[in-house]
């Protein structure tokens, strides 16, 4: 469909509404799709730039820039706001846009709830936002909000905080449960589980994820706000409650949430490592059941992040082992991975640069995790650099670098028009050297010992700080050429055929590009 | 089998305002929270207005639902989208509550003995040497100094007291209209209207005993027993489990009275066709199992 038949589309049964109405009232999972990406890019920005001030001030030994009372504002802001506000809302925005098409559906099952769990966010993070305006100024306690430094002596903005997770999570949960129940209700006939895309398979299990560990998150703030308002004990010894408790309840949560970030990813490379080796993907169910394992390995590891807390030996050994299995499954997934591509026709275009990236760097993110999960050496690692790097490692060239790819490699199904693939490789190079310049040498700071979460850091750490900060200046500016080039593909480009990509396989790309405003009003048969 | 069209709301004006009514509801609340014991009264209309406003898309939301499915807009597999919908949104309460549980088993288990110096982590116990652990906990470590100390507890006081204990008769109260309400469910399913409306009846006022009931023990362990969620960590654990639930008991019984109200003044549900009511049932029994477990872990054990 060409862009002059597109803008003569007046008809309302099948094309949007007008409208900035279009945009509050739709109930289109391409629209939600569209919105919760381009929040999310937004929040991607306010919480990079947030980064930006935290290396500025970590630039050179001394206090620069800010208060330390604002940094640790700004350290837990960005942490909230890129989990919360870009990665999750980004991974949600995709399953949007694709879970439908894949499956063969008309759209999400529960379109009205759709809406409502989008529009939530922007409130959400409203009210986080507005607490840096507030007396006492906005949550500093970090993002894992540990008692009692979020109950006791937390700014009364903790308050704000508290409801501002609170809707979060129901926009979550309703997120949630809406895409398990378009997999589990609305797959073509034919499309057997066994037979659904990866992609849809990741998401499933994500989703299952989200609506069994968000509720703890509510539970954990609950108990906060009890705790700070209404006279409750949970979290302080003297009462007979524990300050460790919330960090169980915490991470109880935490854990499969690390997973909820990057388990789409997985999705997202499987389908393009294959589409570029011009290969189905190697070992389909071996990925299904990694991911499988790989989920509920999440629930039972929890405590490796509080290996120092003071736990019983017999709980360190069992946190220490149960997080080390989890290397199984994933090398399983690595090595399809590595095996899809093995005598394949790769070609390099820009998603499957940002793909292999993600392979390699995210394994190396895995292989710190995995030296993090030894309790002994963790003693040594616990609250340095070196584990700011690891979950950066998994988290920017793991979980946002597969975003990219997915928006790289959608992008032309989205809007009808293919990338500059010039300006997409320039990106990626960038993004590539700048992230490693940034996180890499965190490692080698953290474990000569520079403890994370401070402004201020001893003089023999000077060096390796300050190529950190060029390499997130570096970062945070390619990306400014990413919104160039999405802004510059939305706007017009070589036209991009139904499939796209050679070897790109699957029902999104069996519709043109860009897809009618409804697909699949009645389900293709699926053989 | 011939395909049924999957029903798509074009554009829908209630999701936007419900998001609206949640912003102030949550303003609201944090504000009113922030400025308790003080003259202020904004964060008390935001709230209210938040809850008005919230209240008023709900009803709208679910009579809109409701005109769509009498309309025959739902075809068989959008009626499974509610169906699965309901089943995960009483899976995620599920974990809600797992939560609190596991907070209690923490400081049962753990937190307490090894404040009072019993296991591997009883050096925890150097902080207040005088604490000897014990459950009900009926001295807060610190021996009241922040807190203030119950006289009484509400665990089972023995099989001498049996029948003048109360949870005894609220797990029976809420045990038997669960039966009630399946009753109920048989009934419609077998066509019998006005049966089913006296056993869905029987349930909503065995649903208004149980809470009037649990409003009686709040009562007598504020005034009584000087056990409140001041009380330490007996007191935090047992108000919050009990209240969360006494909580979703409220919001269960209102979904059935609603339920009630819709088969005998709109003659709504037909034996085949009556999902409304289902869910609301399913989400009775959950709230009935969640009370099981509540009996036993925090009154009996």
């Amino acid at each position: 469909m060409s862009a002059v038949i597109e803008s003569h589309d007046h008809d309302h049964h099948h094309g949007p509404a007008k409208g900035l109405t279009r945009w509050l009232f739709t109930t289109n999972h391409k629209d939600i799709g569209t919105l919760y990406l381009w929040f999310s890019f937004l929040m991607f920005l306010v919480g990079g730039a947030m980064a930006m001030v935290i290396r500025a001030e970590l630039f050179q030994p001394g206090m620069q820039i800010v208060q330390p009372e604002f940094y640790n504002q700004m350290l837990t802001l960005h942490g909230l706001i890129m989990i919360f506000g870009a990665v999750m809302p980004a991974f949600v925005g995709l399953a949007n846009w694709l879970v439908p098409m894949m499956v063969g559906a008309p759209d999400m099952a529960l379109p009205r709830m759709n809406n409502l769990s989008f529009w939530i966010l922007p409130f959400a993070f409203f009210v986080l936002l507005s607490s840096l305006f507030m007396e006492g100024g906005a949550p500093n306690f970090g993002w894992t909000f540990y008692a009692p430094l979020s109950t006791t002596y937390a700014p009364p903005s903790v308050t704000f905080f508290i409801f501002s997770v609170h809707i979060m999570g129901a926009s979550s949960i309703m997120g949630a449960i809406n895409v398990i129940v378009t997999i589990m209700n609305m797959r073509a006939p034919g499309m057997t589980l066994m037979k659904m895309p990866l992609f849809v398979w990741s998401w499933l299990i994500t989703a299952y994820l989200l609506i069994a560990v968000m509720p703890v998150l509510a539970g954990a703030v609950t108990m906060m706000l009890m705790d700070i308002h209404f006279g409750t004990s949970f979290f302080n010894a003297a009462g007979g409650g524990d300050p460790v408790l919330f960090q169980h309840v915490f991470w109880f949560f935490g854990h499969p949430e690390v997973y909820i970030m990057i388990l789409p990813a997985f999705g997202i490379t499987s389908h393009i490592i294959s589409t570029f080796s011009r290969k189905p993907l190697f070992g389909y169910s071996s990925m299904v059941w990694a991911m499988a394992s790989i989920a509920i390995l999440s629930f039972v590891v929890w405590a490796h992040h509080m290996f120092t807390v003071g736990m019983p030996l017999a709980a360190e050994l069992f946190f220490m082992w149960a997080t080390m299995l989890i290397a199984v499954p994933t090398g399983v997934k690595v090595f399809n991975w590595v095996a899809t591509m093995f005598k394949g026709s790769i070609t390099y275009e820009t998603p499957m640069l940002f793909a292999i990236a993600f392979v390699v760097l995210f394994t190396i993110g895995g292989f710190s995790g995995l030296m993090l999960a030894i309790t002994p050496a963790d003693f040594q690692y616990h609250d340095t650099y070196f584990v700011v790097a690891h979950f950066h490692y998994v988290l920017v060239p793991g979980a946002i670098f597969s975003i990219m790819a997915a928006v790289y490699y959608w992008i032309p199904k989205w809007t009808g028009n293919m990338y500059d693939e010039r300006l997409g490789r320039l990106h990626f190079w960038l993004s590539f050297v700048s992230v490693n310049v940034t996180f890499f040498p965190q490692h080698w700071i953290g474990l000569a010992g520079m403890p994370r979460r401070y402004p201020d850091y001893a003089l023999q750490f000077a060096d390796w700080n300050m190529v950190s900060t060029a390499g997130a200046f570096a970062f945070g500016l390619s990306q400014i050429l990413f919104l160039f080039i999405v802004l510059k593909t939305v706007r017009g480009g070589k036209k991009a055929t139904s499939q796209v990509w050679e070897g790109a396989e699957g029902l999104e790309w069996t519709v043109d590009s860009p897809p009618a405003y409804h697909t699949f009003t009645t389900p293709p048969k699926v053989s | 089998m011939e395909y049924q069209k999957y029903y798509v709301p074009e554009q829908s004006k209630f999701p936007i305002f419900a998001a609206t009514s949640m912003f102030l509801l949550v303003m609201g609340a944090a504000s009113t929270i922030n400025s308790l014991g003080t003259e202020s009264n904004t964060g008390k209309y935001i709230l209210w207005s938040g809850l008005a406003a919230m209240a008023t898309t709900l009803f709208f939301w679910f009579k809109k639902v409701i005109q769509e499915h009498l309309a025959g807009l739902d075809s068989a597999q959008l009626k499974k989208s509610f169906v699965f919908g309901m089943a995960w949104f009483i899976f995620s309460e599920v974990m809600f509550f797992a939560a609190f549980f596991g907070a209690l088993f923490y400081v049962r288990s753990f937190a307490v003995p090894w404040l009072g110096g019993e296991g591997e982590k009883g050096l925890a116990n150097m902080l207040w040497p005088d604490f000897e652990s014990s459950w009900p906990l009926m001295s807060t470590p610190d021996d009241g100094a922040a807190y203030t100390l119950p006289e009484k507890n509400l665990s089972f006081p023995g099989f001498s007291h049996l029948l003048t204990w109360l949870p005894l008769w609220n797990t029976i109260v809420l045990l038997s209209s669960s039966v009630t309400v399946h009753f109920a469910h048989l009934a419609l399913k077998a066509g019998n209207k006005s049966t089913f409306n006296l056993w869905l009846g029987v349930t909503v006022l065995l649903a208004l005993t149980f809470v009037g009931l649990q409003a009686a023990e709040y009562y007598e362990a504020y005034a009584h027993y000087g056990l409140t969620l001041n009380s330490g960590i007996y007191g935090s654990t047992f108000f919050m489990l009990t209240g969360f639930h006494g909580f979703h008991v409220m919001l269960g019984g209102f979904m059935l009275a609603v339920m009630l109200i819709r088969s005998i003044f709109y003659n709504h549900f037909e034996p085949e066709d009556h999902f409304g009511f289902e869910a609301a049932s399913w989400y009775w029994h959950f709230v009935d199992v969640v009370w099981v477990m509540l009996f036993l872990f925090v009154y009996i054990l």
